[in-house]
């Protein structure tokens, strides 16, 4: 399966090409614009990207394997990220791994079959005030309960 | 010091205020303009200075003397970075200033830039950070169509872009070397300093790396001078307002303004409301989860400056206070850490990759009640095999290239050294014996 950016996304890379001064200091822009277009970075998206950065994969792989938002492996529609750090452990982080874990009968790090739903556990997410937190996708969920985590999935489309 | 009235965050909350309008109703962009058409690169150094503002990130360096290290004669381009990166355990103030501020955050980086030479600035933040880089973009591009931001900003001769930067998920990206790597598309792996980033920074260029806190006090300082400055809080050798986050077993977790060298206790009980509960108060990491945590008999009349905080054997860092009361497990609470550093330790250096992996290992063992009498004393050698006791009169700058080591060797010790009898306690009968 070959990678092409989108038409909008083609415009936005050439436009980062332009802003910085090296060419390899878009890296991490563009694996942000791929991912967020393909869902996760394949073989032939990081291929292609390189080519596109002027480096070889191997280099381009060193840098994503090093930055945990990267994805070189499928995950679900909806990826569970819960802090598991010390504010948010102190306001209740574990119980809501374990409601969740067994909301969905994964365990942390595993996909639901459908395909909707990965639980992970995250560091600091840097949100300590409205522990205990929980980002789904590009969005925080703070100060959640059970309960209201509950409400929150059942409205996901 | 009760009267005090807040200088950051006076607009948080109020309806609009991260717009470019709202700001600049509020005498936004003032102090940039002064600076970009009145005032050349030493006046401000000087002032700044003169303000003794001292960084904010964490490590509290004086932010005029760090401008003054860019070097004069230098043809390469210059560059300044506004650490975004927030992701110090207990810490969430830049978020706030962020979200609710972005416009005193960008004056204050057109003042540094102008200091320094710049032309070309980013804003390196967090990756998870979505909705607060995108808001940050925004505020960019508002200000770049109102000639604050482009080609010869405020109608003068003056050329600044600024870039907001999505980092990848990495704590050690916060260490302004890891940052610069980062950057340049690279893994956040950090440099051996020196040189520091002010001779050889991002693309071995001349660069400033400046915490969004310390950025946003800039207007300010350049609005109602030095002296201004140095007056508000305990000491004019350690002055200026100072975002306080108070996180853990508090009644009102938040980030609360207050002059530099507010007392600890004032923070927790009289902003934060205290314990839950009416819960005994039992111990309080006063800096971000690298500062070294002090029991509740040891914050009584502690000053939160950087002064203070040195002499009372922990750290100011980046003011995250995290509060834990008498239902607070220590051991369970050291395990929390030291593995939250073993995931993030870039794994560039030996010490700090092997001895966090292998103190967590010993930590878990404890937690799940296998520890062994001999690993209480096994944990403190291996911190003192990642970051041993830094002795600055014999030149020894700790065994890593970054703090990093230190940054979790000095809290896993103060857990240890201070709550020994709780670690004994998860031993199992027949090896406390």
């Amino acid at each position: 399966m070959s990678f092409a950016f989108t038409a909008d996304h083609k415009k936005r890379f050439s436009a980062l090409l332009k802003q910085y001064p090296d060419r390899r200091s878009a890296a991490l822009p563009a694996l942000h614009l791929a991912q967020d277009q393909e869902g996760y970075l394949t073989t032939e998206t990081i291929e292609t990207l390189a080519q596109m950065l002027d480096i070889t994969p191997a280099t381009l792989m060193d840098t994503i394997s090093f930055h945990t938002l990267f994805h070189t492996r499928p995950r679900g529609k909806y990826l569970l990220q819960v802090c598991q750090t010390l504010s948010c452990s102190l306001a209740g982080a574990d119980e809501i791994v374990d409601h969740l874990s067994h909301r969905y009968q994964i365990k942390v790090g595993e996909t639901t079959p459908d395909g909707r739903f990965t639980l992970l556990k995250v560091e600091c997410l840097g949100a300590c005030e409205t522990a205990p937190v929980v980002q789904i996708n590009d969005d925080y969920y703070e100060k959640v309960s059970k309960e209201k985590l509950n409400r929150i999935l059942d409205k996901l489309p | 010091m009760n009267d005090f009235q807040p200088i950051l965050t006076i607009h948080a909350g109020q309806p609009g205020s991260a717009t470019l309008d709202y700001y600049l109703a509020h005498e936004g962009y003032r102090a940039a303009r002064r600076a970009v058409l009145d005032m050349n690169s030493d006046e401000i150094i000087q002032m700044v200075k003169h303000s003794n503002l001292q960084g904010r990130g964490g490590a509290g360096f004086p932010a005029g003397v760090k401008w003054s290290f860019i070097p004069r004669d230098n043809k390469r381009p210059k560059y300044l970075i506004c650490n975004a990166d927030e992701g110090e355990p207990g810490t969430f103030k830049d978020r706030m200033l962020i979200t609710h501020n972005p416009h005193q955050l960008i004056e204050g980086m057109i003042i540094v830039s102008r200091a320094i030479d710049c032309h070309l600035a980013f804003i390196y933040i967090r990756g998870e950070f979505v909705k607060e880089a995108r808001l940050l973009e925004a505020a960019v591009e508002e200000c770049r169509t109102s000639n604050i931001l482009g080609k010869n900003i405020f109608g003068g001769k003056y050329d600044l872009e600024v870039l907001v930067y999505r980092g990848g998920g990495a704590y050690i990206c916060g260490e302004e070397m890891a940052l610069i790597e980062s950057l340049e598309g690279k893994r956040g792996w950090p440099r051996i300093k020196p040189p520091f980033p002010a001779i050889e920074g991002y693309l071995r260029c001349p660069t400033i790396v400046n915490n969004v806190e310390t950025l946003s006090n800039l207007p300010h300082i350049i609005n109602n001078g030095a002296e201004w400055f140095r007056s508000i809080g305990a000491s004019p050798d350690s002055p200026g307002p100072k975002l306080y986050c108070l996180s853990g077993h508090v009644k009102k977790p938040g980030v609360y303004e207050a002059p530099m060298g507010t007392e600890l206790t004032t923070l927790i009980f009289n902003h934060a409301g205290g314990t839950p509960e009416g819960n005994k108060l039992k111990a309080v990491i006063p800096g971000g989860s690298s500062a070294p945590l002090l029991t509740a008999g040891e914050i009584e009349g502690l000053k939160m400056d950087f002064p203070s905080l040195t002499a009372a054997g922990s750290m100011l860092g980046s003011g995250g206070i995290i509060v834990m009361d008498e239902t607070t497990d220590m051991v369970q609470a050291c395990y929390n850490l030291a593995r939250f550093y073993a995931h993030e330790s870039c794994g560039q250096c030996t010490p700090c990759r092997e001895g966090t992996a292998w103190m967590t290992k010993v930590l878990r063992r404890f937690t799940q009640g296998q520890g062994r009498r001999e690993d209480i004393d096994l944990i403190m050698d291996i911190t003192d095999n990642i970051g041993g006791l830094v002795d600055f009169s014999e030149g020894s700058f700790g065994k890593t290239v970054c703090p990093f080591g230190e940054a979790v060797s000095w809290p896993v010790r103060a857990f240890v050294d201070k709550f020994r009898d709780e670690f004994e306690a998860y031993l199992p009968k027949e090896a406390a014996a």
